[in-house]
């Protein structure tokens, strides 16, 4: 279980982080997860992929813990999980973005971004109120550590720019700088290319790489383009009306007849 | 005399310079760089410390004298830093352009023979690698930024912190081969080797000594008065001249702060920041300044608007008579003080040019508008006229006698000819030694007088004894009537309107003249905007109606003014289209520093040239383009054609050149 690792290009990756365990989610009667059993291990970037309603981002969100589902388990760094608050699940190391843009409009970057700390931040409020003491201090090393993200992610240009004013594919890299604003050990990505030019994109899929590597970061993405998502990860889950079809490295997915059928048929006709 | 005196102070090389700074000038900032969003600084004793431990990093490595060291980065204090170790070594420093393609790359690397290259980050250093075998001298890579560098083969490479503290180890064992080297530097040693863009074939390594940068340091120095008080934003290419000499030649001689910004996106932040002193920028920077602020003001309420138009007004009719320090009624400068107090100030303060006390614009002819603009606010900005050949400065503005239509007189210590066919001729201290491994080119440019062809065509004004520039030497032409053809003449009054970016004349041995118009997506967008005009890409909108009818205006005011001079009047445009792209140095229609290559343009874009010529209404093609990471594609394109208007040519008043 805990045996590590070497990709080719020579990172690292070690055991099970997660591991889920036959997942059935139901909303009333429709059932969108059925019995789907799964392992994130540690380090690495695990692609879940499939056509249009096939429980990807419930998947997701059950994995981040939006969602409880009523049947299967969920274990996560050796212990399984109950149902949680959100606060719990960010102080768990779990981060995300979103695939509809949840950010704070009239908001600048640079206070979006700091908003993925507020977990670290412990001063009491009127210490925060007076920004005295112990909250004028952390809030210098918060805003370190949100200025390196801001170098990492190269937008420095736009650091006190209201979100609102930003375009679709900035906006996209803000909420990956908040998501890692919270030091996650586990990424969730829902969709972070879709409605991207292939510019954007290539960018992004760059930043998904050196968050990977140079954090050593595990993530999980959703995503719709096939090129993207077989030259990023390292394994990818096919689904198709909320059954696991496809588990493996990218080549094997590819040559999967069952996923071929399902979903890549369709580009291959 | 003057050579004398630098001499026997010692200050014969960069390094002896450095020393003397970190020595009288020791707690004052020498470099300043934002990061993390904090502007971090080293004073010159700082500086010293850290340049003289990656000499002894670079000695730990094996780099010999003579050899040469690339550089390839952003403005970074690093990268300065890497140059001056570099010297001190005793090799020579060989900064590049970072947005060449590794193509480019090949050619200087393997040009100039260089052992070490220091390169930005890794983006630089994969185009290093995918050079490999064709600059087969490279041995080591130094890389300052270490992201994403992990997972490469370290064998010949290293972060430049990490060659900097194996240096500081090595102190004892090496600090005096390095005392030894750099005694060794003299005078005529070579002190950088810069590769100049080539407007026409394979770049040239032009060779600048350390008496032609001292030299040309001092006297220009003393020209401004500039003193180690001044700031500067070093944003331009380090591969080019004018940041060696303003970031290096001229800061290490007065000793002043050079500031490098966060990255070329920030780079209007960061001047506000800093509020730079002395300042430098190419005409394209100070209109687009000009075009953010006309668009911002033209959005802003009816109340403000009036305001600006008014004051500016003022300042028009009083501003550069103040700045030249001419008598100024008082009622004027009550208004002016008003308006310094409600426009300029905020303006300039928004600008980043309230503390500006001397600024140059070089490189191309500047808007009569856009000078007088900035002049008019109290910003003493001027001209000169200068190449990588002259260490930069060939002529220059005093202070006092600044006008948009000429360069100046010639800088302290430079000697100026003008050949019998108007091409103006150079001597100077900063006259470079030679083109590196080109004998030929080196005898072809410079003579045995040191006199050097400028390649440009000019006059003197008789009454002033300013230079004025008409055109490239060998751009001045014939048509096929015999009338003098000088198209950047006719494209410098057509780039000043704000929604033309570039022009391209054509017309040399032609019956007539026509024009490629290039337009400026900022302003033409912006225009769009404003009147509801739709458009998805920069063709679609190149291409619209309204966007034509615009330019047709514009050409044909330009034609109107060129018709008042009777030498040029032929030069007017009776034919033109908007291209579909912008033009671009990575498809090599422009230099890198953003000058047009004619004959490339003019063999790529062949098809279109002869529509323009064959009375057709539109013409049909394809054009292949290169993405920035070396990538190729095709754009496909239908363009209109239209006929403009042309101007008798008067000849009753005498406005002409000469």
């Amino acid at each position: 279980m805990t045996q590590t690792t070497t990709t080719p290009d020579g990172r690292q990756i070690g055991g099970v982080l997660m591991n889920l365990r036959n997942i059935t989610l139901r909303f009333g009667g429709v059932t969108a997860i059925k019995d789907i059993s799964f392992d994130i291990r540690e380090g690495e970037i695990r692609a879940i992929i499939g056509p249009n309603g096939a429980g990807k981002s419930s998947m997701l969100n059950v994995i981040s813990g939006f969602y409880v589902p009523q049947e299967g388990e969920i274990w996560f760094k050796g212990h399984r999980r109950g149902p949680m608050k959100p606060y719990e699940v960010a102080r768990l190391g779990i981060a995300r973005t979103f695939q509809n843009i949840a950010l704070f409009d009239g908001m600048s970057v640079l206070d979006n971004i700091m908003t993925g700390r507020l977990n670290m931040m412990k001063a009491p409020i009127w210490s925060q109120a007076l920004w005295w003491g112990r909250a004028e201090r952390e809030e210098v090393e918060n805003r370190e550590q949100v200025e390196k993200i801001i170098d990492f992610l190269e937008i420095q240009n736009i650091r006190k720019t209201p979100v609102g004013r930003l375009p679709y594919g900035l906006k996209k890299r803000v909420e990956l700088a908040r998501a890692l604003a919270a030091e996650p050990q586990i990424l969730l990505l829902d969709e972070p290319m879709a409605g991207m030019n292939v510019e954007e994109k290539e960018d992004m899929c760059r930043f998904i790489l050196d968050v990977n590597d140079e954090f050593g970061t595990t993530i999980a993405l959703i995503e719709h383009d096939m090129g993207v998502v077989m030259d990023l990860s390292d394994r990818v889950v096919v689904m198709d009306y909320g059954r696991k079809i496809g588990d493996g490295t990218p080549d094997e997915v590819r040559s999967n007849p069952e996923v071929i059928s399902a979903y890549l048929g369709v580009e291959h006709a | 005399m003057q050579n004398a005196e630098a001499a026997q102070a010692g200050l014969q090389s960069i390094p002896a310079l450095l020393a003397r700074n970190a020595e009288r000038f020791g707690n004052r900032p020498a470099y300043r760089e934002k990061e993390f969003g904090i502007w971090q600084s080293w004073t010159w004793a700082e500086a010293a410390e850290e340049i003289r431990a990656l000499a002894l990093g670079f000695l730990v490595l094996g780099l010999n004298q003579g050899d040469h060291v690339a550089i390839i980065g952003r403005n970074r204090p690093a990268h300065y830093w890497a140059m001056v170790a570099a010297q001190m070594c005793g090799a020579v420093p060989v900064p590049l352009y970072q947005d060449a393609v590794a193509d480019e790359m090949a050619y200087v690397l393997d040009h100039c023979g260089a052992r070490f290259v220091v390169c930005g980050d890794q983006e630089q250093v994969d185009k290093v690698l995918e050079v490999g075998e064709r600059a087969p001298s490279v041995e080591h890579i130094v890389y300052t930024d270490k992201r994403g560098m992990r997972k490469y083969d370290h064998s010949h490479m290293n972060a430049l912190a990490d060659v900097q503290a194996e240096g500081r180890a090595a102190a004892q064992r090496l600090g005096h081969e390095l005392e030894a080297r750099i005694a060794a530097l003299g005078y005529d040693d070579t002190c950088v080797m810069l590769y100049t863009s080539g407007t026409t074939g394979k770049p040239k390594g032009v060779v600048l000594s350390n008496r032609n940068i001292i030299e040309t340091g001092r006297n220009t120095a003393a020209f401004d008065h500039l003193t180690e008080a001044e700031e500067v934003l070093a944003y331009l290419p380090m591969a080019w001249v004018g940041d060696f000499i303003f970031s290096v030649g001229q800061a290490y001689w007065a000793g002043f702060t050079v500031n490098c910004p966060e990255g070329a996106h920030t780079m209007m932040t960061d001047l506000r920041e800093i509020g730079p002193t002395y300042f430098f920028a190419p005409p394209r920077v100070f209109e687009g300044q000009l075009t953010s602020v006309m668009i911002r003001m033209e959005d802003a309420s009816r109340f403000k608007r009036r305001m600006f138009r008014h004051f500016m007004e003022v300042a028009r009719r009083v501003g550069p008579a103040l700045l030249d320090g001419k008598p100024v009624g008082g009622l004027d400068r009550l208004r002016y003080a008003l308006g310094t107090l409600l426009v300029y100030g905020p303006l300039k303060n928004t600008l980043g040019y309230s503390r500006i006390r001397v600024g140059y614009t070089a490189g191309e002819a500047i808007g009569p508008e856009i000078f007088d603009f900035y002049r008019s606010l109290g910003i003493n900005l001027k001209q000169l006229y200068g190449q990588t050949e002259a260490s930069v400065f060939i002529t220059q503005q005093p202070d006092g006698q600044v006008r948009s239509d000429t360069v100046g007189v010639p800088s302290p210590g430079v000697e100026l000819k003008i050949a019998e066919n108007g091409e103006v001729f150079y001597r100077s201290p900063g006259t470079f030694v030679e083109y590196y491994n080109n004998p030929d080119s080196t005898a072809s440019t410079k003579d045995a007088e040191g006199w050097v062809a400028t390649g440009d065509a000019g006059f003197f004004e008789e009454a002033t004894g300013h230079l004025r520039i008409i055109d490239r030497a060998k751009d001045v032409g014939r048509m096929a009537d015999g009338r003098m053809f000088a198209p950047k003449y006719v494209e410098n009054k057509l780039k000043f309107y704000p929604n033309i970016l570039e022009a391209v004349v054509f017309g040399a041995g032609r019956d007539m003249c026509t024009a490629f118009i290039n337009i400026d997506l900022t302003a033409v967008g912006n225009w769009a905007e404003r009147n509801n005009i739709a458009y998805a890409s920069y063709q679609e909108l190149a291409g619209h109606p309204q966007v034509y009818a615009t330019i047709k205006e514009h050409v044909e005011a330009v034609n109107e003014s060129v018709a008042q001079d009777p030498m040029l009047s032929g030069c007017q445009i009776r034919r033109f289209l908007v291209l579909h792209k912008e033009l671009d140095p990575d498809d090599g229609e422009m230099t890198r520093t953003r000058k047009v290559r004619r004959n490339i343009i003019a063999e790529k874009y062949a098809d279109l040239i002869a529509a323009l010529y064959d009375g057709r209404d539109t013409v049909s093609t394809r054009t292949e383009v290169t993405y920035e990471d070396g990538r190729k594609g095709e754009i496909r394109a239908t363009l209109k054609i239209e006929d403009a208007r042309t101007f008798p040519t008067r000849t009753m008043q005498k406005v002409a050149a000469e």
